[in-house]
Formats: structure tokens, sequence, C-alpha cells
């Protein structure tokens, strides 16, 4: 990937990490890795994020918090397991609360490994996640393409309804929909 | 009296980048009562004793919290050699000391930063967590990990560190040192800062003693509880003197952290000037048997370690106690009275780290 035309909000949640990976996340947004240069941005709003990071791995309390974030996150979005307790729950993997990574619970798009990953794997990881982002917008606008020509295509089919209409440069359809 | 309301606040909030949550009962805009629910990165890994080796509990125990990794890390070393009934050679001692402190500075670094994030002061965040990379360089050279660098083991150290190289981390100190100094004074004599910090959650000494503060948070109100006093690692050779302050508001808990980045400063430099030549490790031969408990200074407050052992290789129980734990009911009783808005200062000030609590 070459370019992004598209600078992405993350929102970060803490699954049961032990912080060594969220303290990691922040030091990507830190003048040593800066990434707020590209204009990525850390947000506490799911409904403003793009990039879901997630570190840590899924217990019994947070599944619904983890859930909730997801589904308040507009399409398209990319969720990024950071670490290796959010790719299969790592060293605390056979500890009584832990259920595994966070693709128990949720899709996660790109793994990052690491105890503690590092900054420069994190970014990479979320570089990775923005051509998979990239990917999904384009297949949603090709899906909503697919899905008006279909439509125009129908409204084709049905015989034009003659009405006078003044300069309106709107669909047949809509002007149907008027009457 | 007005309407009272409940607001919860977290487990995902921006101010946090750990999930708590606290449900605020507030009337008009002052909380009238904090209550705390914990558990959500609660993983059970004292229970891990039971599958993992004692030699190899030290990968665990390391990974309780990413900040203070290595005082863990030391703690459960202590606590294991203490059932062993060993002693560590006093290299390894002064390189724990000197890598514990370095581990302070990072910790509270790290928190000064977010206390700006928290009351919205961006650019002092971005220059404090620059600074604290050159530590993370530090760290990086002596043990090859940034935040997590399993270099403690029983018995002694892993990685030995040269002579020069340390002289070299005297002279990168000077540099952190200078860059520090500059930051402390907007963080202690801003007037935008102190209109956030003075007078905001005080904690009077007698509060502090009765519920059972450690820490800063117990030193911001003028108790004397640090633990580096009882005789651990190089600390008695270093000459050490605990810091307090009086205030018992944010702004007293945030003096102590400034002052005692500069003190562990101090002390590194002391350590590597007098440091000793020898071994790093000693062999162990046998299991640990009996009861021991081992204390450690962590940057948040007193930790405390238990192992019990029976011999076998597979020690019986392991209990970490840890210093948010016990600070926990200092916070609600500070968030008590206070406004709305200063409750996110108020989280902060007791530096709280929520996976060293939940564990």
């Amino acid at each position: 990937m070459t370019y992004v035309t598209k600078s992405p909000w993350v929102i970060h949640y803490d699954g049961s990490s032990c912080n060594g990976c969220d303290i990691e996340v922040l030091a990507c947004l830190t003048p040593m890795y800066d990434v707020e240069r590209f204009g990525i941005i850390n947000t506490g709003n799911p409904k403003h994020a793009d990039v879901f990071l997630v570190t840590g791995s899924i217990n019994e309390q947070n599944i619904s918090v983890v859930r909730q974030i997801y589904e308040q996150m507009p399409e398209p979005k990319v969720v990024v397991a950071i670490g290796i307790c959010a790719t299969s729950g790592g060293v605390f993997r056979e500890c009584y609360n832990i259920k595994g990574g966070v693709d128990t619970v949720i899709p996660v798009d790109v793994y990052v490994p690491g105890c503690a990953a590092r900054p420069e794997a994190i970014i990479d990881g979320v570089v990775k996640g923005l051509g998979v982002l990239a990917e999904k917008k384009a297949a949603m606008n090709s899906a909503l393409t697919a899905v008006s020509e279909t439509e125009n295509a129908e409204m084709e089919s049905e015989p034009p309804i003659e009405i006078q209409v003044f300069g309106s440069g709107e669909a047949p359809g809509k002007e149907a929909e008027h009457e | 009296m007005g309407k009272r309301t409940v607001i919860p606040f977290g487990p995902q909030h921006p101010v946090l980048p750990e999930p708590i949550h606290l449900d605020l009962v507030i009337e008009d805009e002052t909380v009238v009562e904090a209550i705390p629910s914990i558990g959500f990165i609660h993983r059970g890994l004292e229970k891990l004793v039971e599958k993992n080796e004692w030699p190899e509990m030290v990968y665990v125990i390391e990974r309780v919290c990413g900040i203070c990794s290595f005082g863990h890390g030391w703690g459960y070393c202590k606590s294991v050699e203490g059932n062993l009934g060993i002693t560590v050679p006093p290299r390894a001692e002064y390189l724990r000391t000197i890598w514990h402190e370095l581990g302070r500075i990072h910790s509270h670094l790290l928190w000064l930063g977010l206390l700006a994030d928290g009351f919205g002061f961006e650019s002092l965040f971005m220059h404090t967590w620059r600074i604290r990379e050159s530590v993370l360089d530090i760290f990086e050279e002596t043990t090859g990990g940034r935040v997590i660098f399993s270099v403690c083991k029983v018995g002694g150290v892993r990685r030995d560190v040269s002579n020069e190289k340390l002289a070299e981390i005297a002279k990168m100190l000077d540099g952190i040192r200078k860059e520090t100094e500059e930051l402390s004074s907007v963080f202690l004599d801003d007037i935008s800062v102190k209109n956030r910090l003075v007078g905001v959650g005080t904690l009077s000494e007698q509060e502090a003693i009765d519920l059972c503060a450690v820490g800063p948070v117990a030193r911001g109100s003028g108790v004397n509880n640090d633990v580096r006093y009882d005789g651990h690692g190089a600390y008695p050779e270093l000459g050490f003197e605990a810091i307090l302050e009086d205030g018992g508001d944010c702004y007293a808990r945030c003096k102590v952290r400034v002052r005692e980045v500069f003190q562990s400063m101090d002390l590194i430099k002391k350590a590597i000037e007098i440091m000793p030549d020898g071994d790093i490790d000693i062999k162990i031969k046998g299991n640990p048997e009996g009861e021991f408990v081992g204390r450690m200074e962590q940057p948040r407050g007193e930790a405390y370690y238990y192992s019990k052992g029976d011999g076998s290789k597979f020690l019986k129980r392991m209990r970490v106690r840890t210093p948010t734990n016990a600070n926990i009911p200092a916070l609600v009783k500070t968030l008590q009275g206070c406004d709305l808005a200063d409750v996110p200062m108020l989280v902060l000030t007791i530096d709280p780290c929520i996976s060293c609590t939940e564990r």
C-alpha cells in the first residue's frame, strides 16, 4: 500500500491484558513513533472509530463490553488483536477466567504477536488493517452499486408514469413514490 | 437537597487506559457516593502455580502488570528465595535495584503524562512520554525488552551489565534529568495545572492511616510507609530517605511522584558508583518448603508476595496483594463530596493499575 486516502481513528479497549500492550499502543501515539502526524487519533467514542484495537484476552465479564464496542462502530470496521493474549490467551491461556483470544467473540482481521507487542509491530498491524479497511469499503461500495443497479433495472422495466415534471432531475421511481 | 442521579463511569472511558467501573451517585454536580465495581480484567493467575513450576512462574508473575513488571518479578523471587533460605549475590541485588528504580522513573513519567492528558494538557502529555522513551531505551539496551523483560530469576538475574555500560547509563540519566527538570516546573508551578490540582480530593493523614493507603497516596498525606526501609536490595547501602508531602491533595500526590523521579535518578547513580563486582546468580538446589512473605515498594506503593511450598516443584499457594487494591478505599473516600468534573483527576491521582488489582 503506497498511500491511504483516509485518516483512520482508532479506539482502544483493554480486555484483560497486563498493561504492557496498552502502554505500547499509547506509545505509538506519542512523539517517538507519532502516528498522529498521519491523522490517526485515539478516540474514546466507538461511533467515531474505524479501527478497534483490543489488547488482552476475553473473560466472562468483558465479553459484553467488547461486543458492545464492536457493534457500535460504523461499517466498514477493522479489528486488530494486539499481543499474544488477544491472539490466543498467551501466558494466561490456562487461567480459569480466560476464555481465549478476541476472535472467540468478534471477528478479528489482523493479529499482532508479541509480549508485549512492540510499537513498530502495532503500527505494522494497523497499516495492514487499513488495507483490509479499504477492501471492505470497496466491497461495500460495489455491493451498493449492485443493489442500486438492480433497483434501477427493475424501475426501468416498469412502464414510465407520465407526469409533468418541471426541470427536476429526480429518478422516475422517486416520482412514483410522491404520487 | 437536589435530585440524586447515578452516573456510570467506565469501564471503557477516554481517561482510563484500563477498565474500572464506578457508579457515581450525584446530587446536582457534587458526588455523594462512589461505588466501585471491579473484575473486568480478572485472569486468576495465582492459580497458575499449580500448572507452572516455581522457576517458570516468574514469567507469569511479571505479567501481573506491564508497568511495574520488573518489581513484580523481583517480589516473587524474593518470596521464593526466602522460602529456599538463599542469599542473592550483592551484584545481582544492585542490578535489581537499578532496574527497579528505572522502572519507577518510567512508571511515574507515564503517570505524569496520563495526568496531563486527564486535565487536557495534551502537549505536556506528549513531552512527558517523549522523555519516558529514553528510559525505555536504557531497558532495551540492558535487557532486550521495552516493558516486560524477564531478567529477574530466583537466585539472581539473567544478564550482567558491564561497568562501561553502567557509566553510559549514568550519563544518559543526566540528560533525562535535565529534560525532566524543565517539565517538572510545569507540573509544579504552572497556574492552570495548579488550578486543577491544589485542594482537590484532600485526604488527611489520619484518613490515610485509617484507610490503609499505601505509596505516593499515603506519602502525599504525610504518612511514611515506604517499604524500601525494610532493607532489601541495595537500599540500605544507598542511604535512602522517603519523600513526604503534607498537603494530602492531588497536588501533593503529584509532587511526591515528581520528586521521586529525581530521587530514583540519584539512587541509580549512587548504586552505579558503589556497585561491587562478582557473580550475578547462585545455583539453587532443592524446592521451596514452608511459607514466606516478601514486601516490595512498587511505584504505586507497597506490594505483598506470599508463597507457600511443600518441597515439590509446584508451589501450594501464591498470593499477591497490589498497591492499587489497597488504595481503592482511599479513592472512594476522596470521591465523596468532589465535583463531577474532578472525578477523572481523583481516579488518576491514586495511579490506578487495574491489571495489578485484579490479576
